[in-house]
C-alpha cells in the first residue's frame, strides 16, 4: 500500500504572478521545518472542495531546495480543469490549510552532466525555478530557453532575467519570436543534458528535435503530469477482493477506488511515475492509455494499465486487485 | 554466458547504429571488429562515412590481417592503435572537442568495453548511451579490494594479485568507475586454504 505521510500546511502567501497564475507559499501548520528537497521535486496537494470533492494534484516545488522554512508552488488556472486549479485560485487564501505529500522527484538533474539546457513552455517553467537555484549554487553551466505567449502571460520572467541575466533566453510568441531549438541543441558540448517541461505538444517536439540532432535518449529529460481525462462510466471488477466499483465519467479509476475506501498504490497521479501500474485480468473493450510511463508495446499488449489516468472504453474492466 | 545475480554485472545490448548521430566513434579489438563490420552492413554508407573506428591492433597476428580488416570496415575511417591504452587515449582526444550528436560504441572484450565507457564518462557521456557488444575473450580486469592493485587479462579464479600477491576470488561485482571486477582474498576465512584454480573467463 502507499503509505503517504500527509503533512498539514498553512498557506502563508498568495501572489498573482501572471494572468491566471498564482504563487502559493506553504508552511508547516505546526511551525516545524519542512524537509529540504532535490530540485525537480513535486508534492501532491490534497484539496477538499464543496460537496466532498477531493483533488490531489501534483505541483512542482519552485522555492529554493535547501530552504526548509516553506515550500512554494505555482498554479495555472486551467479552463478545462476538473476543478483543482480553480479551487486553488478561488478557494485558497493566506491562512487556508491544505495537506501535501512529501516531495517526490521524477525530474532530477543529471548530476554527471557537464551542461544543462532547460526548455520551458508557459507554466512548464515551475520545476526549473528550483533547478536553476540548485544549478547556480553548484556553479553549474546552464541555460534557460523559455517560450512564452507574452510577458503578461508568463510567470517569473522579470525575476529570472534579474537573477540569471544572459543565461535566460526568452521567446515571445506575441512578437512572433521563433524558438531556435534545433540550432541550440546542435551546438552543445558533449555531456550536455536537455530538460523540457510545458504543453504536451512542446515536450514531444523538443524530444524529437533532440533525437533528430543526434542526442542520445539518456540526455533528454521531460516531465509532464496529465490530469485524468474524463470519459464514459464503466465498472471495475477487482479480481482478488471480489468487488465491483463504478468509475464515474469525471473520475479516474484510482479516485473511484479511493472513494470506496480501497487503498491502491500511487505516487504522482499524473501518469508519469509508474507506481500505480496494475495488471489487467480482462477487459470487454479497448483500454484508453493516457500515461507517459508504459512503452507502446506494453500499451498494445493490454496487460497493464496505469489507474491514475487511464480508462476502459467498454463496460467492465477486471483488475488484479 | 554473462549472466549473474549481481546487479552491477554489466549486460551489453549489442551494437546498433544511431542513424541520427552526426558522428560516430567506435573502439574495438580484433574480435569486436567483426561486430563493427556487421553494424556497418546493417546501416547505410552514410552512417559509415560519419564513423571513425579505433582498432586495437595487438591481437592481429600479421600486418596483412590488420590491413584486411581495415579494408573490410570501409568506408568508415579506421585508425589502428597498438593497444587498448592508446585506443582509449585517442578516444579521449576526439571527445575533448566533440559536440552533442557524437555517439560512442565499444565492441570486443570486457576490459575494452569498460575502458571505453570509463573514458567517455570523463566527458559527461552517460554510460547507458554507449552502445556495446561483447565479442571474443571473457578475460577480465580485476581490482584487488585489499591493495587496490589492478590485474589485467584474468581468465582464472582464484587469481594471484599482480600487486600484493594475495590469491583473489574473482567476483561478478563490477565497478564502472574503475572498469574492473572485484577480487577478494580467497583464503580470508582459513588462511592457506585456497580453492582449486579454475579457468572461468577464457
Amino acid at each position: 500500500m502507499t503509505a503517504f505521510a500527509l503533512r498539514r500546511v498553512r498557506v502563508a502567501e498568495v501572489e498573482r504572478v501572471a494572468d491566471e497564475v498564482k504563487r502559493f507559499r506553504l508552511v508547516d501548520a505546526s511551525g516545524a521545518a519542512l524537509p529540504v528537497f532535490s530540485a525537480g521535486s513535486h508534492v501532491l496537494v490534497t484539496m477538499h472542495g464543496a460537496n466532498g470533492h477531493v483533488w490531489k494534484n501534483p505541483y512542482s516545488l519552485i522555492s529554493a531546495p535547501d530552504d526548509g522554512s516553506g515550500y512554494e508552488i505555482s498554479v495555472l488556472r486551467l479552463a478545462s480543469s476538473r476543478g483543482g486549479s480553480a479551487f486553488m485560485h478561488d478557494g485558497v487564501q493566506p491562512g487556508t490549510e491544505l495537506h501535501i505529500s512529501e516531495p517526490v522527484n521524477l525530474f532530477p538533474i543529471a548530476r554527471q552532466g557537464h551542461k544543462h539546457i532547460l526548455v520551458a513552455g508557459g507554466i512548464g517553467i515551475t520545476p526549473f525555478l528550483a533547478m536553476m537555484q540548485e544549478l547556480a549554487a553548484l556553479n553549474a553551466n546552464f541555460e534557460l530557453h523559455y517560450k512564452v505567449r507574452g510577458l503578461g502571460r508568463a510567470p517569473f520572467c522579470d525575476r529570472l532575467l534579474a537573477d540569471y541575466g544572459s543565461r535566460v533566453h526568452l521567446y515571445r510568441s506575441d512578437l512572433g519570436q521563433a524558438f531556435p531549438l534545433e540550432s541550440v541543441l546542435s551546438e552543445q558540448p558533449l555531456g550536455t543534458h536537455m530538460y523540457v517541461c510545458g504543453p504536451a505538444a512542446m515536450i514531444n517536439w523538443a524530444l524529437q528535435v533532440g533525437r533528430a540532432v543526434g542526442w542520445p535518449q539518456e540526455n533528454l529529460h521531460s516531465e509532464r503530469f496529465t490530469a485524468p481525462p474524463p470519459g464514459r462510466s464503466f465498472t471495475v471488477k477487482l479480481a482478488r477482493s471480489r468487488r465491483d466499483i463504478v468509475v464515474g465519467p469525471q473520475q479516474s479509476i484510482l479516485e473511484a477506488l479511493e472513494q470506496h475506501g480501497i487503498d491502491a498504490q500511487y505516487l504522482c497521479r499524473g501518469g508519469a511515475c509508474g507506481q500505480c501500474e496494475t495488471r489487467v485480468v480482462a477487459c470487454d473493450g479497448a483500454l484508453q492509455h493516457n500515461d507517459h510511463y508504459l512503452t507502446d508495446e506494453e500499451k498494445k499488449s493490454g496487460e497493464k494499465i496505469m489507474i491514475c489516468v487511464s480508462r476502459a472504453a467498454g463496460s467492465t474492466l477486471t483488475l488484479d486487485l | 554466458m554473462l549472466i549473474s545475480d549481481i546487479k552491477s554485472r554489466p549486460v551489453y545490448a549489442g551494437l546498433e547504429p544511431d542513424l541520427f548521430a552526426s558522428s560516430n566513434i567506435v573502439v574495438c579489438d580484433r574480435a569486436g571488429a567483426a561486430a563493427v563490420a556487421d553494424m556497418l552492413r546493417t546501416a547505410n554508407g552514410d552512417f559509415a562515412a560519419k564513423t571513425t573506428v579505433f582498432l586495437c591492433a595487438e591481437d592481429f597476428v600479421t600486418p596483412q590481417a590488420l590491413e584486411a580488416q581495415i579494408e573490410n570496415l570501409k568506408p568508415a575511417a579506421t585508425i589502428p592503435l597498438p593497444n587498448l591504452n592508446a585506443a582509449v587515449a585517442a578516444l579521449g582526444e576526439r571527445l575533448f572537442r566533440a559536440k552533442m550528436g557524437t555517439r560512442v560504441y565499444a565492441a570486443g572484450s570486457e576490459p575494452l568495453i569498460g575502458s571505453t565507457v570509463q573514458r567517455a564518462a570523463r566527458f559527461g557521456v552517460d554510460h547507458r548511451s554507449v552502445r556495446c557488444e561483447h565479442r571474443g575473450s571473457l578475460k577480465r580486469r580485476v581490482q584487488c579490494v585489499h591493495c587496490k592493485g589492478m590485474t589485467d587479462d584474468v581468465t582464472v579464479s582464484p587469481v594471484r594479485c599482480s600487486n600484493c600477491g594475495l590469491m583473489l576470488t574473482v567476483r561478478d561485482h563490477y565497478s564502472r568507475r574503475l572498469a574492473a571486477f572485484q577480487g577478494v582474498r580467497a583464503d580470508a576465512e582459513v588462511p592457506g586454504e585456497i580453492p582449486e584454480q579454475q579457468v572461468l573467463f577464457q
